[in-house]
C-alpha cells in the first residue's frame, strides 16, 4: 500500500529501465526516447518521442510504460507523444553508443554527417573495426537501420543511421 | 475564411499527399525489384504512412468535429482527396516509381524546410521531424536516377521516359490559391510558388549527372486543390477503405 505520493523521479526510475523493443540491449532512456514525467492534473505524464514518425514500437512502448507504473500501484497515469524537440542520433550517449557496438550494429556519428545526394561517410564495422565497409541497403531490419558488409571480416551489420 | 478552417484544409492537403504515396508505394511490398529495393520502398512507405498519420490527426483536431485520422483517411470520397495528381500515378516499371519519387522528395524537402518556420507550431514540429526523413529518401531517388539513367541503353531509354511522362504534373507542386495566400500572410503557409527556381536546380543536376534531358516546360495538369483528380485514385480509394466501408467502424 503506497501511503505517500511517489516522487516523479521514482517514476522516471521505475520506467527508464525499459529495454527498446527492437534494440534490447539499450533502453528508452538511453534513446532519448523517453523524455519527462510531470505531475499534470492529478496525473502522471510521461511524455515520449518517436525515432522515426512511423515508428511502429511506440504503441508497445506505452504499453509497458502503463504496465510498470500499474503493477507498481500507480494507475493514474497518461502517455503522451510529442514530436518536438525533434529527436536525433545526438541524444545518444557515448555508452549507449558502446552498447550497440557490442550488439553488432554500428553506432551512428554526429547527425551533421548527414549530406544531400551522397553517400554516408566511412563506417566502421562494429566487430573488426576495419573502414573497409560497403552500403548494400540504405534501408534495413528497421526504420532507423541500414544495412551494410565489412570487406576485411566479411560480415553483414546493421548501421544505426545518422538521424 | 478563419485561420482555423484554412489550417484545417491546408493541414488536409499536405496529409492526403502523405497518404496517399505511402499507400502507393505499399503496394510495391514484395514486389520490389531486388529485396534491398523492397526493403527501401516499403520503409519509405511507413516514413510517409507515419507523416499522414501526424498531420491527419492535425487535420482532424482543427476541424474540431470530433473525428479521428482514420475517419479522414476512410470516410471521404475521391473529391474530397486534395493529393497532387502526380501522387496518385500508378507505380509504372521502377524508372517511374524513381521518378515520381525524385520530384516528390526533392519538392518535399525544398517545402518542409520552409514549413519548418512556419508560425504553426505542430505544423512546425511535424516539419522538422519529417525533414530529416525526406532527405533519406531524397538521396534513395537521387542514386537510383544515376544508376538507372547513367546505365545500360535501356534503363537510360526507360528513365527518360518517365522523366517525359511525369513532368506534367510537376507543375502542381508550385501552385497557390486563395487559401495558400490567406495562410501565407499569417505565416503559416509556405510560399510554394517561390520554390519552383530551387526544384528546378536540384532537379537539373540530378538528371544532367544521369545523363538525361530536362524536359521542358509545357501544358501542365492541374485539379487537386478542387478534389479534381485523374482516375487513379478513384481505383487507390476503392482498395484502401473497403474494410472500413464494407464493415463500418470494425475495429481489429
Amino acid at each position: 500500500m503506497i501511503t505517500t505520493e511517489p516522487t516523479l523521479e521514482y517514476i522516471y526510475n521505475l520506467i527508464s529501465e525499459i529495454p527498446d523493443p527492437e534494440i534490447p540491449v539499450i533502453t528508452i532512456k538511453d534513446l532519448g526516447i523517453l523524455r519527462d514525467v510531470k505531475f499534470v492534473d492529478n496525473k502522471y505524464v510521461v511524455t515520449i518521442t518517436p525515432t522515426y514518425t512511423a515508428c511502429p514500437a511506440m504503441g508497445m512502448i506505452e504499453d509497458q510504460i502503463k504496465e510498470i507504473l500499474f503493477s507498481n500501484g500507480i494507475t493514474n497515469v497518461k502517455v503522451e507523444l510529442t514530436y518536438s524537440p525533434t529527436w536525433t542520433t545526438d541524444w545518444l550517449s557515448q555508452e549507449a553508443k558502446l552498447k550497440l557496438k557490442k550488439y553488432g550494429i554500428a553506432p551512428p556519428n554526429h547527425s551533421s554527417c548527414t549530406k544531400l545526394f551522397s553517400t554516408i561517410d566511412v563506417v566502421v564495422c562494429p566487430r573488426c573495426n576495419s573502414k573497409h565497409t560497403e552500403l548494400i541497403s540504405r534501408f534495413g531490419s528497421t526504420a532507423c537501420k541500414a544495412l551494410y558488409k565489412c570487406d576485411d571480416c566479411k560480415e553483414t551489420f546493421d548501421l544505426f543511421k545518422c538521424h | 475564411m478563419n485561420i482555423q478552417e484554412a489550417t484545417h484544409t491546408y493541414t488536409l492537403r499536405l496529409g492526403d499527399n502523405a497518404l496517399i504515396l505511402g499507400h502507393r508505394l505499399s503496394e510495391l511490398c514484395s514486389k520490389g525489384p531486388i529485396l534491398e529495393e523492397d526493403l527501401a520502398l516499403t520503409n519509405i512507405s511507413l516514413d510517409m504512412i507515419g507523416r499522414a498519420q501526424a498531420l491527419l490527426k492535425y487535420a482532424a483536431d482543427t476541424e474540431m468535429l470530433g473525428k479521428t485520422e482514420d475517419d479522414l483517411a476512410y470516410r471521404r470520397p475521391e473529391n474530397h482527396y486534395y493529393n497532387n495528381l502526380i501522387i496518385e500515378q500508378p507505380n509504372g516499371d521502377f524508372a517511374h516509381t524513381i521518378a515520381r519519387q525524385l520530384f516528390v522528395s526533392v519538392f518535399e524537402f525544398l517545402f518542409y524546410t520552409e514549413l519548418e518556420k512556419s508560425k504553426d507550431t505542430t505544423l512546425a514540429a511535424i516539419a522538422s521531424k519529417t525533414i530529416k526523413e525526406i532527405k533519406y529518401h531524397m538521396q534513395h531517388a537521387a542514386d537510383w536516377t544515376l544508376r538507372l539513367g547513367d546505365g545500360t541503353a535501356e534503363s537510360h531509354k526507360r528513365m527518360q521516359k518517365a522523366v517525359n511522362d511525369l513532368w506534367m504534373y510537376t507543375g502542381e507542386f508550385f501552385e497557390m490559391d486563395n487559401l495558400d495566400t490567406f495562410l501565407l500572410h499569417q505565416h503559416i503557409a509556405v510560399d510554394a510558388s517561390s520554390l519552383k527556381l530551387e526544384w528546378n536546380k536540384y532537379i537539373k543536376t540530378a538528371l544532367n549527372d544521369a545523363t538525361l534531358n530536362v524536359p521542358e516546360d509545357s501544358f501542365m495538369q492541374t485539379g487537386s486543390k478542387k478534389g479534381i483528380h485523374t482516375e487513379n485514385l478513384g481505383h487507390i480509394l476503392s482498395e484502401m477503405q473497403y474494410l472500413q466501408r464494407a464493415y463500418p467502424d470494425a475495429k481489429w
